[in-house]
């Protein structure tokens, strides 16, 4: 019990010390520590002593005996004393007990008056009240101490020798049981409860017999999922929001990381446990993911081992597979044929392309041997733009013609078999000082008259190139026509701002004589007044100037460019250069008319031609063909060439009926067969080099365009027999094509260019000015600007 | 409108970048992976919705399929794993960085691989690379070798290890065919399973990194054709029952551990040796295959004959592929039986590569590289590759030969005389294998000479008229004679044969010139001029009648046409005056000396 009060001395210095130090927590220990013996001293007080308390005590004291076992000696004296000793000493306790506050106050007196909260802890010993002084300073007295009374505990009387003892625990059946006092000096002896406990302890089992430490385990809180809460309280509000603690602890609410409360825990706990908080809360919120297992499958197998060959695997079939790159050739070579050496002049020729442009993106070199080549520099750039090209550049599929050029040209019926048409230059006019702007051939195809801007009309007689006559006529001569009526011989010549009706006096007298009186007969006309040309009878000098029989003048004024006739050679058509609605007159040589058909005009008028069979005047304007009936005196059609500016008009010649197409061969009548196609096929030339045929009877819209010359287009011409038509250009050259003109009216006209005639030379940019068919023959008349005119049969 | 057609097949680049949620890099590198180009409408305002701005169309089929790509999740994945790592490193919590760093999402291309169309056949159909992708290969792989410091270690020493590997295996397989030296590299071609494949590899300089390059393309780029060709190595060493990927670099570790002059041990070298050195096996095993596939087909070929009239033909067809084989069995032992020794100054791994593909054994000094097998002193030598002239005391029983040897030999198909090739002496020009001359091409005489070597003809033949040619100009030929004359004392027993040749030869080249000699009478030739031109002005009527968009096309073909004429006939020319030059040169020389 002694070593009881040791302890609670100690265990107030220690509550003491706590106490000053004002903390709070160890105040919360003490009683911990304190308990387990405080009901034993205040049952062990009480007269009601249990079993179980005395149990307690003595177990307490027994404990110490054990500990100080050098003391057995003296505990030997109280042998025999049995348990009324016992009984005495618990009567003196409370004296004991009275002494302990002074005890206490010696300790306790700095903190004063908190004593009371020490005070009633009852487990001083009541029966001795020495405190805590070693019993050995009680050595030389007779006694052991003080009760609570303060009375004199005395010792024994005798002290028990070793001969007492020994025939103590010689006699004594119950010597083994028998344990002293210290603190009252007296033998104590153990009933046998208090021995069973001993025992037990000493055994390491539980002092109450009654406990059962292995009773049935209910395990409420298993790892087993239940259908039922283990409580029915419902889930904290706490559990569902992040502890406020951790909160502070990982420090994410407070950013600058002081929290309310500074913890007092040691500094070296902070770290780790911080770190494993933080962690733990990163795992709660998921941040912290936890490691992926490692892949340990193989980098490579057998991809295709699994192969269904049938799988559409991947694209579309827009699919454009990259373009290959080109092998190396020859010039690539470290050591190339001295041939793939680029010269001086070609390797500045690279350096100054653009990088793109070259062909060759390096520069061919020559090494002598193979540890003279250098690295090449731009090896990573040239991977590098093969990469480029490979994701980033826009890939179309272009389909390759793979075509023989051979095939591309079309199949046409040989020339050979299309004859008869000219093929070289027969006869070449010469006379003429400068170009030869017109020329005209006589219906008989006997005379060629020609207009110069020498000024001069020249006559010549077809077959031998002969110049018949001269008649100068002292101006441009713009254009010249034959009356095609065979029984009149006359010639119109459009010079300047006037129209000659010219008598060449060739040929037939006959003709010739009716000619002359043809214009002889002149009735000077009605309301001269009214007409827009004025008709002017040729003056004496003028008919003998020269043996022109020059005929009666008409002068309008303006200057003409183009006279031509109709197919029965009383009306004459001119057109005028101005910029009115009188561009065209239409002159009638017999009653010596003139009138302008037109109210307004539609844009400069090119060249007017009438049509061969039918009363129908073509107006060619810069841009398109305008086709009028002159008896209905309206506009039946606008053909629409697609050229820039016309240049030239044909009719083809079809209603005179002399060629035609009849049962797989050819007819060459005089007379035309009475289903003939009508005449309306068009060939138009204009300055942009291109040659436009029309059918009337399919489109307004060309039925083909040729371009077959390589300059501007300056004349065209039908013939008026066979199925040709011609074309002369500023390049020089006439160009002879069949055109086919059939019978049947679903077929289509057949074009084919069956020769290329040269001969004229260019002069100022200028080669062939006009071109006419022979009436009869398959030939061509040229005129051009070297002042000849050439005949190609 | 702009609701139907062609306007709703095309989307623009920035749309379909939208519509797939992804950065332009990581769209690029997407495009990259999977094959996605970016195609050209036929009409470009029509798609573009009326306007003309420059734009880049793709496919909206092309991003359709892209949009159920697993990768572009990885790349999203990649995307925040940089996001963090840079706020761990911003930190400076090294712990985070490292446990990043630790889960740092990855992905596998192997389904992308399997579905790129024409190279995800199954290999025996058609493994990939053919002659298309030399261009594709050599740019993956390559510039891996100079590789600055943005690209990984690893990647690079893969992309090598693959390409090693490759080698290796045409190495092993004789699957090499030509060589071509040119100023930007070496080309190698090899067959793999009857495919030609092209690639280019640069002499072994270190580059200098260009700037104007993006090396995250070449990467990417990298990145898939290394994983395709890890595939593609994989069949075919598994074809040849070999392991792959076949453990280099534990060997190159005993062999650095063994070997006692490590300090010469650069890895690549070492990889290549040991490849080169292992080949052995293999070389037996695609030996072992080939002859299997030629009976093969030579068994399938009679099965399917259907008729007897057929049967000789198939026979001549039969003949004709047997010969074809032993030509290229015969290609593949041309160096069979030799030994060479490589100087200083030679491209070492080139000729390494070349000399062991076509049957012959190689070393070279031993404090060069690790490899050697013998030494200078051999006496078995054959053959020493010499670069530099002068050098030291030649060995008899040797040709010190140049490099260049080795190449043209190889391509020529047989052993070249070595004549030409001496050390120091003036090389004939390096002609390259891969220019194959059609009619009307400008063929370079030392290529016409190589033919006719390839026929069987003696080379003598060519050179005698040659020589003819020289003693009317020179008129002293009486070395040439006299060489002749030597080499139809060698020649005995075939001059007969060879005399019947020449005379036959004579009597075609008289019987060529005969027409022109003969060339008639006026009338005859007339006759046929006459017939000539109308025909030719009957053809130039013709094509005045073409409409004009055949006109165009003809005019551009004939164009072509006759630019190519005009550049042969360049060449023709340049080579006429260089000879000249040289011939004059020649007599200059004599002159002087006499």
């Amino acid at each position: 019990m002694a070593v009881e009060a040791g302890r609670t001395g100690c265990g107030s210095a220690l509550g003491a010390r706590w106490v000053g130090l004002g903390s709070s927590v160890p105040c919360l220990l003490q009683p911990s520590l304190l308990d387990a013996p405080a009901p034993s001293r205040r049952l062990g007080s009480d007269p009601g002593l249990s079993d179980s308390d005395s149990e307690e005590s003595v177990f307490s004291g027994l404990e110490d005996s054990g500990s100080d076992s050098t003391e057995d000696a003296t505990a030997s004296e109280e042998e025999g004393e049995g348990t009324s000793e016992q009984r005495g000493r618990m009567d003196r306790s409370p004296g004991q007990q009275a002494r302990t506050p002074c005890s206490r106050m010696e300790v306790a007196s700095m903190p004063g008056e908190d004593e009371y909260a020490e005070d009633s802890s009852d487990e001083e010993d009541i029966r001795n009240t020495v405190g805590n002084v070693p019993l050995e300073w009680y050595d030389d007295f007779p006694h052991v101490g003080y009760d609570l009374d303060g009375r004199r505990i005395y010792k024994p009387l005798r002290t028990r020798d070793e001969l007492d003892q020994f025939l103590d625990k010689m006699d004594d059946p119950d010597y083994w049981r028998t344990v002293r006092d210290r603190m009252t000096g007296h033998s104590v002896r153990l009933t046998g409860e208090q021995v069973a406990l001993v025992q037990r302890l000493q055994r390491g089992q539980f002092g109450d017999v009654s406990f059962n430490p292995y009773e049935p385990a209910v395990d409420f809180f298993s790892g087993d999922l239940m259908i039922h809460p283990v409580t029915n309280r419902p889930a904290d509000k706490r559990s569902f929001i992040p502890s406020l603690v951790e909160k502070e602890k990982v420090g994410v609410g407070h950013p600058g990381g002081a929290p309310a409360h500074p913890t007092p825990a040691p500094a070296p706990l902070t770290l780790p446990s911080l770190q494993v908080s933080r962690m733990v809360h990163a795992i709660k919120m998921g941040w912290i993911q936890p490691r992926r297992p490692r892949d340990h499958s193989p980098s490579f197998y057998d991809l295709w081992a699994q192969e269904d060959p049938n799988a559409v695997l991947g694209r579309h079939k827009m699919h454009v597979p990259a373009p290959k790159l080109a092998l190396p050739g020859h010039s690539e070579s470290y050591n190339p044929p001295p041939e793939y050496l680029p010269s001086e002049e070609e390797c500045l020729a690279w350096e100054q392309q653009e990088p793109e442009e070259r062909k060759l993106s390096f520069l061919p070199r020559p090494f002598p041997s193979l540890r003279a080549v250098p690295a090449y520099g731009r090896f990573i750039q040239e991977r590098f733009e093969r990469c480029l090209d490979l994701y980033l550049c826009p890939r179309q599929r272009k389909m390759r013609v793979n075509v023989d050029p051979e095939d591309l040209i079309p199949k046409l019926p040989r020339p050979r078999d299309l004859q008869p048409f000219p093929t070289c230059q027969a006869l070449v006019y010469r006379g003429h000082n400068s170009l030869v702007r017109c020329l005209s051939v006589s219906p008989d195809g006997q005379w060629l008259a020609s207009g110069s801007d020498d000024g001069s009309v020249r006559l010549w007689e077809v077959a031998t190139a002969r110049c018949m006559r001269t008649v100068p006529v002292g101006g441009v001569v713009k254009s010249v026509a034959w009356n095609p009526h065979p029984t009149v011989c006359l010639v119109a010549v459009a010079v300047e701002d006037t129209v000659l009706l010219l008598n060449p006096a060739l040929g037939d007298r006959l003709v010739v004589g009716s000619t002359d009186q043809l214009l002889s007969a002149f009735t000077p006309p009605l309301d001269p007044a009214s007409q827009p040309a004025h008709w002017l009878e040729a003056s004496q000098e003028e008919r003998q100037d020269g043996l022109g029989r020059i005929s009666p003048s008409l002068t309008s004024l303006q200057p003409v460019t183009q006279v031509t006739w109709h197919g029965r050679g009383d009306y004459l058509a001119a057109v005028l250069a101005t910029p009115g609605h009188t561009q065209v007159l239409i002159h009638q040589l017999s009653r010596r008319r003139s009138q302008s058909p037109f109210r307004r005009s539609h844009g400069q008028v090119q060249r007017v031609a009438f049509h061969p069979t039918r009363p129908f005047l073509l107006v060619a304007s810069q841009r398109c063909v305008r086709l009028y009936h002159l008896l209905r005196q309206e506009l039946t059609k606008k053909l629409m060439p697609n050229c820039k500016w016309v240049s030239s008009l044909a009719v083809h010649p079809a209603g005179k009926g002399v060629s035609w197409w009849e049962g797989g061969t050819w007819r060459a009548t005089k007379s035309p067969p009475p289903n003939l196609p009508p005449g309306d096929n068009v060939i138009c030339g204009s300055y942009d080099s291109k040659l436009v045929w029309f059918d009337m009877d399919l489109s307004t819209k060309p039925y083909r365009v040729l371009r077959h010359h390589k300059k501007a287009l300056r004349a065209v011409a039908f013939h008026p027999r066979y199925p040709l038509f011609a074309s002369g250009s500023d390049d020089g050259s006439v160009i002879v094509c069949h055109g086919m003109v059939y019978n049947d009216l679903l077929q289509n006209p057949l074009l084919v260019p069956v020769k290329v005639l040269k001969g004229h030379a260019l002069t100022r940019d200028l080669g062939v000015l006009d071109v006419a068919f022979h009436p009869t023959q398959p030939w061509v008349f040229s005129s051009g600007a070297d002042g000849t005119l050439r005949l190609f049969t | 409108k702009y609701e139907r057609g062609s306007a709703t097949n095309y989307i623009t680049r920035n749309k379909a970048r939208k519509k797939l949620q992804l950065s332009l890099a990581d769209f690029r590198r997407l495009c990259i992976l999977k094959g996605i180009y970016p195609h050209e409408p036929k009409h470009k305002k029509k798609v573009n919705k009326g306007s003309t701005a420059a734009r880049t169309f793709y496919l909206i089929k092309d991003i359709k399929f892209l949009l159920h790509e697993p990768i572009v999740n990885k790349f999203r994945e990649y995307k925040v794993f940089v996001r963090k790592l840079r706020k761990a490193y911003g930190k400076s919590e090294w712990n985070t960085v490292e446990r990043l760093k630790d889960n740092k999402p990855n992905y596998k291309l192997d389904h992308i691989v399997k579905e790129r169309p024409a190279l995800g056949q199954p290999a025996e159909q058609q493994p990939q690379p053919g002659s298309s992708t030399a261009g594709v290969l050599t740019p993956a792989l390559r510039p891996q070798a100079g590789r600055p410091r943005n690209s990984s270690c690893s990647e690079r020493s893969s992309a090598n290890r693959e390409l090693a590997s490759v080698t290796r295996l045409s190495c092993g397989r004789n699957a090499n065919k030509k060589v071509f030296l040119s100023i930007k590299g070496i080309y190698y071609q090899a067959e793999v399973l009857g495919q030609p494949i092209v690639w280019i590899t640069p002499y072994t300089f270190s580059h200098d990194h260009p700037t104007d390059v993006d090396y995250r393309v070449m990467a990417t780029f990298t990145e898939f054709y290394t994983t395709l060709l890890g595939f593609v190595n994989f069949r075919l060493y598994q074809s040849l029952n070999l392991h792959y990927p076949p453990k280099l670099e534990s060997q190159v570790h005993t062999e650095a551990k063994t070997s006692e002059d490590t300090y010469a041990l650069n890895s690549e070298s070492s990889l290549e040796v040991r490849g080169a050195s292992s080949a052995g096996p293999a070389r037996k095993l695609g030996r072992g295959l080939s002859p299997a596939s030629a009976s093969h087909g030579a068994a399938g070929g009679p099965n399917s004959v259907s008729g007897p009239s057929s049967r000789q033909e198939m026979a001549a067809q039969e003949e004709d592929r047997r010969k074809e084989l032993e030509a290229q069995e015969k290609h593949k032992k041309l160096f069979e039986g030799l030994r060479f020794f490589l100087n200083r100054e030679v491209p070492r791994e080139a000729l390494a590569f070349v000399i062991r593909s076509f049957g012959g054994i190689v070393s070279w000094d031993k404090s060069l590289c690790i490899g050697a097998t013998y030494d200078v002193t051999d006496p078995s030598i054959t053959h020493q590759i010499v670069d530099r002239p002068g050098q030291q005391t030649p060995v008899i029983g040797r040709y010190y030969v140049q490099p260049q040897w080795v190449f043209d030999s190889v391509n020529a198909q047989l052993l070249l005389p070595v004549a030409d090739y001496f050390p120091g002496v003036q090389l004939p020009p390096h002609l390259s294998p891969f220019v194959t001359e059609k009619e009307g091409d400008y063929v370079p005489p030392e290529k016409l000479k190589l033919l006719a070597l390839q026929r069987g003809e003696h080379a003598g033949n060519l050179n005698e008229s040659e020589e003819e040619d020289e003693e009317e100009d020179d008129g002293d030929g009486e070395e040439e004679g006299e060489k002749e004359e030597e080499e139809e004392d060698m020649e005995a027993d075939s001059e007969k044969e060879e005399e019947a040749r020449l005379t036959a030869l004579e009597e075609r080249r008289l019987e060529g010139k005969k027409p022109k000699v003969m060339a008639g009478t006026v009338k005859l030739e007339d006759k046929q001029r006459l017939a000539q031109e109308e025909e030719s002005e009957a053809k130039r009527l013709a094509i005045m009648m073409m409409k004009k968009r055949e006109k165009y096309l003809y005019n551009k073909i004939m164009f072509g046409k006759k630019r190519k004429i005009r550049e042969a006939n360049k060449l023709a020319e340049k080579r006429k005056a260089h000879d000249e030059a040289v011939r004059s040169e020649k007599k200059a020389k004599k002159v002087r000396a006499l």
